[in-house]
């Protein structure tokens, strides 16, 4: 399993959420957890996703996310989970 | 499973307390391209290097975007260039064309800079060593990205003063043949005492003679995160504030780890050390100097700034050294005059003296690094500057250089500019009573006891 981390931080508006689980749907990735907050306005989501069967390359995979965040005005980030597991786990 | 508040913390380091990995530095070893043909050695080190090396700036690249922190330099080391030229270099010109194809090579794979050009003579000196300095006013305004460095001086064998006293003389000729830059060609150079053979860092990067053939180390940074971490622990107790420093050590120093086990799993070349080193740049925020204010300085330079560094110092070592399976090159804190926004305030407020800087210097990881001094310095006096800072390494048994840019047609108060990461420096006054008598006597000084260590 290959875990990614996909963030998600903006302005909220209709149909975030749809529109990037459609996108993770369309290239066969996964979602295994989502948690999401809105404060003051402003959409927060994180989730966590199986990209081992993603259907395009990896790099054009990111880049699509990060189109589709920008059509949403909101800024998407997707980093493999290691980063995380090596900076706050021992 | 990875909590939100981990993710966010991660994500605050990288966007905005310029959480980065520094360099991944590749080693490669040119000893078997040694042949006494000079144009098929020219060769052999050029292919040896771009087939090594072929995909290392895309490994960098995909790494970086994969994991979401920067990679900002992919660099290459390579063997002691005066050992590979030995058999084939007549002439110091001819040491210049193996920095051309050197250089070649840097371009082609498209790092930004390439260590190696380098001679070991901490006890002595060859022909071929000889001829490799005083090729370098050349060969360093004739390419691009070549960076040469000289290991003068160890514990082991003392200060060989003969190349001390050359290198001052070298270091003069490189400032005036890029003097239409104020002798920013110095910036690719640096002097050692008990230089490191896995230094992923430039200018002193080189692949030490006793590595194995191709080698991955990295170097990591992050003095940002180090301060931001600090502001919180503001007027609490020392064990706090250590504490503290170790545990964003750790984490930066994780980071290095992932990206140089992942590194070397891809390029399929065995990995090497990571060097957990706070590399500051000019970028504010990123500097070693503000966190020194942090720890409870005015600025800089200002009584007590020796022992916060070597606190610190030693803090970010205790931190980094259980995050990494090997730590090695120069692995402490950084204190470059130029690449330090908050060492450049401290130099243009007068806080802090060229000789606090040498008394810095005994208690962090490098030396006199990137410190702009007057165009008129005498060779001799630079050679003793030199001499200071080789004794400093020597007796304290640890690496100490200078990276010194005698700012061609400029004095104090004059600010030289390089660009860049490389930043800008304020020239700094030197100390101008004379000391030839001294430098200008043949031979080394020996090495010191290690015993009655008063």
């Amino acid at each position: 399993m290959e875990k990614v981390i996909i963030t998600v931080v903006g302005k909220d508006t209709v149909g975030i959420i749809a529109r990037v689980c459609a996108y993770l749907a369309d290239n066969n990735v996964n979602i295994l957890d989502i948690s999401q907050t809105i404060t003051g306005g402003y959409f927060n989501m994180m989730m966590i996703a199986d990209a081992s069967g993603v259907s395009v390359s990896y790099q054009e995979f990111v880049e699509g996310l990060k189109k589709t965040g920008e059509e949403k005005g909101v800024v998407i980030r997707c980093q493999r989970e290691e980063i995380f597991d090596s900076m706050h786990r021992i | 499973m990875i909590e939100r508040f981990e993710v966010e913390e991660t994500n605050e380091m990288i966007e905005h307390e310029n959480l980065d990995v520094r360099t991944i530095t590749m080693g490669i070893s040119l000893f078997d391209c040694v042949t006494p043909d000079l144009s098929r050695l020219c060769d052999n080190v050029y292919r040896k290097i771009t087939d090594s090396a072929a995909d290392l700036v895309k490994t960098g690249n995909d790494i970086s975007e994969e994991y979401g922190i920067p990679i900002v330099n992919k660099r290459i080391s390579v063997s002691p260039m005066a050992l590979i030229g030995a058999s084939a270099c007549r002439k110091p010109e001819d040491f210049v064309k193996l920095a051309k194809a050197m250089d070649m090579a840097a371009e082609e794979t498209g790092v930004n800079l390439i260590g190696g050009y380098s001679a070991l003579v901490p006890k002595g000196m060859t022909e071929s060593d000889r001829m490799l300095m005083e090729s370098l006013p050349q060969a360093l305004t004739s390419t691009d990205r070549v960076c040469s460095s000289v290991n003068a001086a160890s514990t082991k064998t003392g200060i060989n003063m003969d190349a001390v006293r050359l290198m001052g003389h070298v270091i003069k000729e490189v400032a005036e043949a890029s003097s239409d830059s104020h002798g920013a060609a110095c910036m690719k150079y640096v002097l050692f005492c008990n230089a490191p053979d896995d230094n992923p860092f430039m200018a002193g990067a080189f692949h030490g003679v006793t590595e194995g053939d191709r080698v991955i180390n990295v170097g990591v940074s992050g003095p940002g995160v180090v301060k931001r971490a600090l502001e919180k622990v503001r007027g609490e107790s020392f064990d706090v504030l250590c504490e503290t420093i170790k545990k964003t050590a750790f984490k930066v120093t994780r980071v290095g780890q992932l990206v140089a086990m992942e590194a070397s799993r891809r390029l399929d070349v065995p990995f090497g050390i990571v060097d957990l080193s706070l590399a500051p740049t000019p970028a504010v925020g990123d500097s070693v100097a503000d966190i020194l204010c942090e720890i409870g300085l005015e600025s800089a330079g200002a009584p007590g700034t020796t022992a916060a560094l070597a606190l610190l110092n030693d803090q970010v070592k205790k931190g980094g050294v259980m995050a990494g399976s090997y730590v090695g090159g120069l692995s402490g804190a950084f204190i470059p005059e130029s690449e330090d926004q908050g060492m450049i305030d401290a130099v243009n407020k007068g806080s802090i003296t060229i000789e606090k800087l040498e008394a810095m210097t005994c208690v962090c990881s490098v030396g006199l690094d990137m410190v702009a001094i007057p165009g008129d310095t005498s060779e001799e006096t630079i050679a003793g500057i030199a001499a200071d800072e080789m004794a400093i390494g020597m007796v304290n048994g640890k690496t100490t250089a200078i990276r010194l840019i005698p700012a061609v047609g400029l004095g104090v108060g004059d600010t030289v500019s390089f660009g860049g990461l490389f930043g800008s420096a304020p020239v700094m006054k030197v100390n101008s009573f004379d000391c030839s008598a001294f430098v200008n006597r043949p031979g080394r000084i020996p090495a010191p006891i290690q015993s009655f260590r008063n």
